[in-house]
């Protein structure tokens, strides 16, 4: 029976091995044909440290992950570990097994490379806390640590702690969303507890910003919340909204959806947008200059009698829970940049039929704000709209 | 026919129905059809002068008529067509 050191020594006669100094010298001539660098050990030492630019796919999982990794097979590979036995012995599986032309293994791993002088790259870590709350993303390669870090860096604003945003305000601190703004005017009223996940029995009469903020924490600690304790209007929404990553769109009228969309389209932040009423939700996403702005979809408000308020026409209240999580689910991608986004998408949910509709949402390219360049918008122009003084007063 | 999606607010219109069966072979006769079958529907769908009001979409299966043919797009009769007006309501 052959020994684990002679079996390894084998298969280096099978594999080509390369100098340290070779990759080095590779990565950096810039003429790009470079090839891939693929960390091969355990998710701990590659955050330890790793090589600068290399992607991290650990042996055990190689044959099933690394296709994602490189797709194309004639592409140069280089793969490393510690001293580089378990780069030799990954090296051989691509070659022999998964067909890849042109894979080498860099000889005394990251160890020697760093004997060399060459530089590495230390990502940033989480806490132990950290790494035990979120181990459930780290695991999910379209988010991991690299995702993770930056959903602890995003700032999301919530338009509104209601029946939408409190789902979202929960699930996102759950998240690990770094800083939540909240803005709302409102208090907790007792018909506010059949959907507002976010309030409870014991606040009623609590400013909603104050209440949906303890049940932030209660959830994550860790979580920085803003609180913008006012009724959202021309007069603050740029200052409010400015700095955030994303906003989620919870708002119950159509002025302000207005308003909403000329101050995202001038400071370009993207909007996780929704809508409900009764048994039927709508979302999308308006990314400015990627997709159509909310003008683009809807040009002109309905009159006040095609648009009852859900308190004038009610809601199951479930439905701003479905609706409020798949926004979260879309801030999250935008802010990971994992799958893709409603951008360009209008998603119709019925409840009681159980069914979901997709439509299309095209950019105008006559659209009178996102045609234009944004430092063209004025205050003045901002939430305008055709008939806007006959809405307003017609709503009364 | 062709079957035309009928949104929440326009449900009281047309009996409650979710969806309703109209015929014609573009999009604005499928339309004007419906509003022959259920006239409340009328005056939500089109203007005084005819048109289909600016806060009304219609998409033909998953497309925004407004990039087809508006109501002169053609319509076969395995086509949905969607009415869509604006909504606005989160919930307070």
């Amino acid at each position: 029976m052959a020994s684990g050191a002679d079996v390894i020594r084998k298969i280096k006669e099978q594999i080509e091995e390369v100098d340290p100094k070779v990759v080095h010298d590779l990565s950096h001539n810039g003429n790009g044909n470079a090839p891939v660098i693929v960390d091969v050990r355990e998710q701990h030492e590659f955050e330890e440290a790793h090589l600068p630019g290399a992607v991290h796919v650990p042996r055990g999982h190689l044959e099933s992950r690394i296709e994602g990794a490189v797709s194309d097979r004639s592409q140069p590979v280089v793969l490393y570990c510690a001293s580089g036995n378990r780069s030799a012995l990954a090296a051989h599986t691509m070659q022999e097994l998964l067909g890849y032309e042109d894979v080498t293994s860099m000889r005394g791993g990251i160890t020697l490379w760093k004997d060399r002088g060459y530089e590495v790259e230390v990502p940033r870590a989480l806490t132990g806390e950290q790494r035990e709350r979120y181990s459930r993303h780290l695991l999910v390669p379209e988010i991991g640590l690299e995702g993770q870090m930056k959903l602890l860096d995003a700032r999301v604003l919530l338009l509104g702690a209601g029946g939408l945003g409190s789902p979202a305000a929960l699930y996102l601190a759950a998240a690990g969303v770094g800083t939540i703004g909240i803005v709302d005017n409102d208090v907790v009223d007792l018909s506010n507890l059949q959907r507002q996940v976010a309030h409870s029995n014991d606040r009623i009469g609590v400013p909603k910003v104050d209440s949906a903020e303890i049940a932030i924490h209660e959830i994550n600690p860790d979580v920085n919340v803003e609180k913008h304790q006012v009724r959202l209007g021309a007069d603050n929404i740029m200052e409010i909204a400015e700095g955030y990553d994303v906003i989620v769109d919870g708002l119950d009228n159509f002025p302000t959806r207005y308003l909403l969309n000329d101050a995202s389209v001038r400071l370009q932040i993207p909007v996780v947008s929704a809508s409900i009423l009764g048994f039927e939700g709508q979302l999308s996403v308006f990314h400015p200059y990627e997709g159509p702005c909310y003008r683009c979809l809807y040009p002109t408000p309905p009159p006040a009698e095609l648009a009852p308020s859900c308190g004038a026409a009610g809601v199951l209240g479930v439905l701003p829970g479905v609706m409020g999580l798949l926004q979260s689910v879309e801030v999250i991608k935008l802010i990971t940049g994992a799958g893709e986004t409603m951008a360009g998408r209008l998603l119709l949910y019925d409840a009681l039929g159980t069914t979901f509709t997709e439509l299309k949402v095209r950019r105008d390219p006559e659209c009178p704000i996102c045609s234009r360049d944004p430092a063209s918008i004025s205050d003045d122009e901002m939430g305008v709209f055709p008939d806007y003084e006959l809405f307003c007063a017609g709503a009364g | 026919m062709s079957t035309v999606k009928i949104p929440p607010v326009l449900r009281a219109s047309v009996g409650g129905a979710k969806e309703v069966e109209a015929s014609g072979a573009k999009v604005g006769d499928v339309l004007r059809s419906l509003a022959e079958q259920h006239p409340a529907t009328e005056s939500q769908l089109f203007s005084e002068e005819g048109e289909l009001n600016r806060y009304v979409n219609v998409y033909l299966n998953d497309e925004d008529v407004r990039v087809l043919d508006g109501l002169e797009t053609s319509v076969s009769e395995s086509d949905t067509i969607v009415i869509l007006p604006a909504m606005a309501g989160g919930c307070r």
